[in-house]
């Protein structure tokens, strides 16, 4: 076990798909002898080449386009979009291309594409640098969509994403990255949970909580907040966000009658609306009160200084807990 | 991957060159640099260029002399603020002065800017409000200010997405019969963007009134210019059927003249420029930029050598211009203007908490009033009427 940062626990695992696999290539903006804005690929050039870890010009678009080239001659082409907010000049070739090719090629053209995509917000930035777009890819078939939450998935699921015969946004929670974590390099990729699979993290009776990338830390908070007052919420990690492990979910909430969800997306038409319904669909019987979601606003990320006020904190996610409990909460004797 | 241990293919040659070499075996064209102010000071004549700054007068040259260096005072400061905790982030101009003031100084106030975060000069030529140049770099607002007012759209962010919007503006223009120009600014890494690139066709497919003022500062954060192109920028544009210049960015009267000349193409019905103006990007991308991670030292030094103030003061100096009053009057310009602006920043008042819901619609919309109220009554659920942000374990 080695105690490594976020950043450095992908670096370590990018670093180890590059070793196994010679098909592996990076293509990003200042990926190359910066090491990326928040120094993921740091020294990877530098021990790879310019012709594995490859800075290409100012072209989103034309690096998952370049990637899909790359693909169909048989590479397996790791992007790095610098920030959430830069990939939509890219969205096209996720959208059309990446993400349709296998079906549109009856499966003779495999797309193993792994778009690693810094996201989510609290880090004060201005525009454009703290979205959270993973509905609009989880809304799209064809690709596969996971998110990371401690330094030992991040390391780990790297490597799955990669090996992934499937395309993969790979989403990193750029706030965490700096946080440290126990991981171990060792382990293979054969005992690791599968890529697909959440994890359940705390042993709760009375409410479940579902989180994923950021806001896992922020749920174990609340979870640990909600214990001092006698409250016991199993949290779970989503992990995959397309396809959602609903089997984990569903024998949570069977047990504990009542779900609360949060991500720092907006609201309407997120995966709190996706859980939600299908939890809804699998434990109609079970469930003791409504689902409660926990989000940002349904409004464009907003300027730094009122950033905290959009993303769920721990008290909101309490008070949504407390609403999903019948407790006295912030819209009691609200009606609908 | 197909490409050399240099990751750009035959691009050996200009390894660690601040600029291109003469491409000379390619048979690409290249353009001429046009300079009327050397590095020295000496004011050079050109048989095309001198005829569109012959109107500027002593006076003139000393008030581009205080433009300049008030809008170097600027960044100075607002690096400063940045430094001392006032600003979330900045991206600073240094060195680019010269690019800034001479093409913001030979617009009217009816042509229409559309930049990128960079052109904060520009910006002080339109009569921005100081405290409004600041607000988003504060974490105060999306955007600074009023395009309207100052006929300047908010800085974009993305990449080259400001290079179509000043197209379509341009398209506007052309549809109203009007004679003013939409003039974008974006950067050299821009140019690799497919938005520039169909801005370029759109401006030539319909010849409308629009100035491509590309600031070549070599540094894309990390990235050299040599990797987003091949050929000098200004050489791209013949392949769209639009004229171009290639001009000294750090000569302020190159700058004036060449946007001059494309302004008035453009008023004429002549159709879109591209103008290249080749300066540097003396400071890191922005203030969470690190560039010694990434470019030597000596080719700092060789661009200090060009630096776009000091070469009109010693223009001045040789005119005798450069009077003690003159200097004294310029050092305390930009001493006040830095004192109002950061008066500005730090008697900005922060935004409420409500705030955040403002703006997003034009008219009312049904999901997000309901996920206000609620937020209204989230906030009022630990009793403070003011809504200070709850910290994390507040109940």
């Amino acid at each position: 076990m080695t105690s490594m940062t976020f950043a450095r626990a992908i670096n370590a695992g990018l670093r180890k798909s590059l070793d196994h696999d010679p098909k592996v290539v990076l293509l990003g903006e200042d990926i190359g002898t910066l090491g990326g804005v928040f120094r993921v690929t740091d020294g990877l050039q530098k021990d790879f080449g310019k012709h594995r870890v490859v800075d290409t010009p100012l072209a989103e678009s034309a690096i998952v386009g370049a990637a899909v080239g790359l693909a169909y001659r048989g590479y397996r082409p790791v992007v790095e979009i610098q920030f959430d907010g830069f990939i939509y000049p890219a969205f096209d070739q996720i959208v059309s291309q990446v993400a349709k090719l296998h079906y549109r090629t009856r499966g003779a053209v495999k797309m193993p594409i792994t778009i690693r995509v810094p996201f989510g917000g609290g880090i004060g930035s201005p525009e454009h640098h703290s979205e959270s777009p993973e509905a609009y890819f989880t809304h799209t078939s064809g690709l596969r969509v996971v998110t990371v939450a401690n330094p030992q998935d991040a390391y780990t699921v790297i490597q799955q994403a990669i090996a992934s015969d499937d395309p993969v946004l790979y989403f990193e929670p750029k706030r965490r990255y700096h946080d440290k974590g126990e991981v171990d390099e060792a382990a293979g990729l054969d005992s690791a949970d599968p890529m697909g699979q959440a994890r359940v993290l705390t042993d709760g009776t009375d409410v479940t909580l579902v989180a994923y990338g950021p806001l896992v830390k922020t749920a174990l908070d609340a979870a640990s907040a909600a214990a001092d007052e006698g409250i016991s919420i199993q949290v779970i990690d989503l992990r995959s966000l397309a396809p959602v492990d609903y089997d984990t979910v569903v024998a949570s909430v069977r047990k504990t009658g009542r779900l609360v969800i949060t991500h720092e997306a907006g609201q309407s038409g997120g995966l709190g609306a996706e859980v939600a319904a299908s939890i809804t669909e699998r434990c109609f019987y079970h469930l003791e009160a409504a689902p409660v979601r926990v989000t940002g606003f349904d409004i464009p990320y907003p300027y730094s200084k009122l950033e905290m006020h959009h993303l769920p904190g721990l008290d909101r996610i309490l008070d949504g807990v407390d609403r999903a409990l019948g407790r006295p909460n912030s819209l009691s004797g609200l009606e609908g | 991957m197909s490409t050399d241990e240099t990751g750009q293919g035959g691009a050996q040659a200009h390894e660690g060159a601040g600029e291109f070499q003469e491409p000379g075996s390619s048979g690409v064209p290249v353009q001429k640099l046009v300079q009327l102010i050397t590095p020295s000071g000496e004011r050079v004549s050109h048989p095309e260029f001198d005829l569109w700054v012959q109107d500027i007068t002593d006076e003139h040259l000393c008030s581009l002399f205080e433009d300049m260096t008030v809008i170097r005072r600027i960044d100075v400061e607002a690096t400063a603020l940045q430094r001392q905790g006032e600003l979330a982030l900045w991206p600073p101009l240094l060195g680019q002065e010269a690019a800034q003031i001479g093409s913001g100084r030979s617009l009217r106030s009816d042509d229409f800017v559309f930049s990128s975060y960079r052109e904060n000069g520009v910006a002080y030529c339109r009569g921005v409000d100081l405290t409004d140049l600041l607000r988003v770099w504060r974490g105060n607002a999306s955007g600074g200010w009023d395009p309207y007012a100052i006929n300047m759209a908010t800085p974009q962010i993305i990449i080259g997405a400001q290079t179509l919007h000043a197209t379509g503006y341009a398209m506007g223009i052309q549809n109203d019969g009007a004679d003013s120009v939409a003039v974008t600014y974006f950067g050299d890494g821009a140019t690799s963007e497919g938005d520039v690139n169909e801005a370029l066709v759109f401006a030539a497919s319909f010849q409308s009134p629009v100035v491509f003022f590309c600031t070549n500062n070599h540094w894309a954060i990390s990235e050299p210019v040599r990797l987003q192109s091949h050929i000098q920028l200004a050489d791209r544009a013949a392949g769209f059927g639009i004229p171009s210049l290639r001009v000294d960015g750090n000569d302020v009267l190159a700058v004036m003249a060449a946007t001059r000349v494309a302004l008035d193409r453009a008023r004429r019905g002549g159709g879109p420029t591209f103008i290249e103006a080749v300066s540097y990007r003396m400071g890191p991308h922005t203030t969470a930029d690190d560039p010694t991670r990434y470019r030597d030292a000596n080719e700092l030094e060789d661009w200090a050598a060009k630096d776009p103030i000091s070469r009109v003061a010693a223009l001045l100096e040789r005119k005798g211009l450069l009077t003690g009053e003159l200097q004294d009057h310029v050092r305390n310009k930009a001493d006040a203007v830095a004192r109002e602006m950061r008066k500005g920043c730090t008697t900005m008042p922060d935004p409420q908490p409500m705030d955040v819901f403002k703006h997003v619609y034009s008219a009312p919309n049904s999901w997000l009033d309901r996920q206000q109220d609620h937020y209204a009554r989230y906030l009022a659920s630990f009793g403070d009427p003011a809504g200070a942000v709850p910290g994390e374990g507040a109940r």
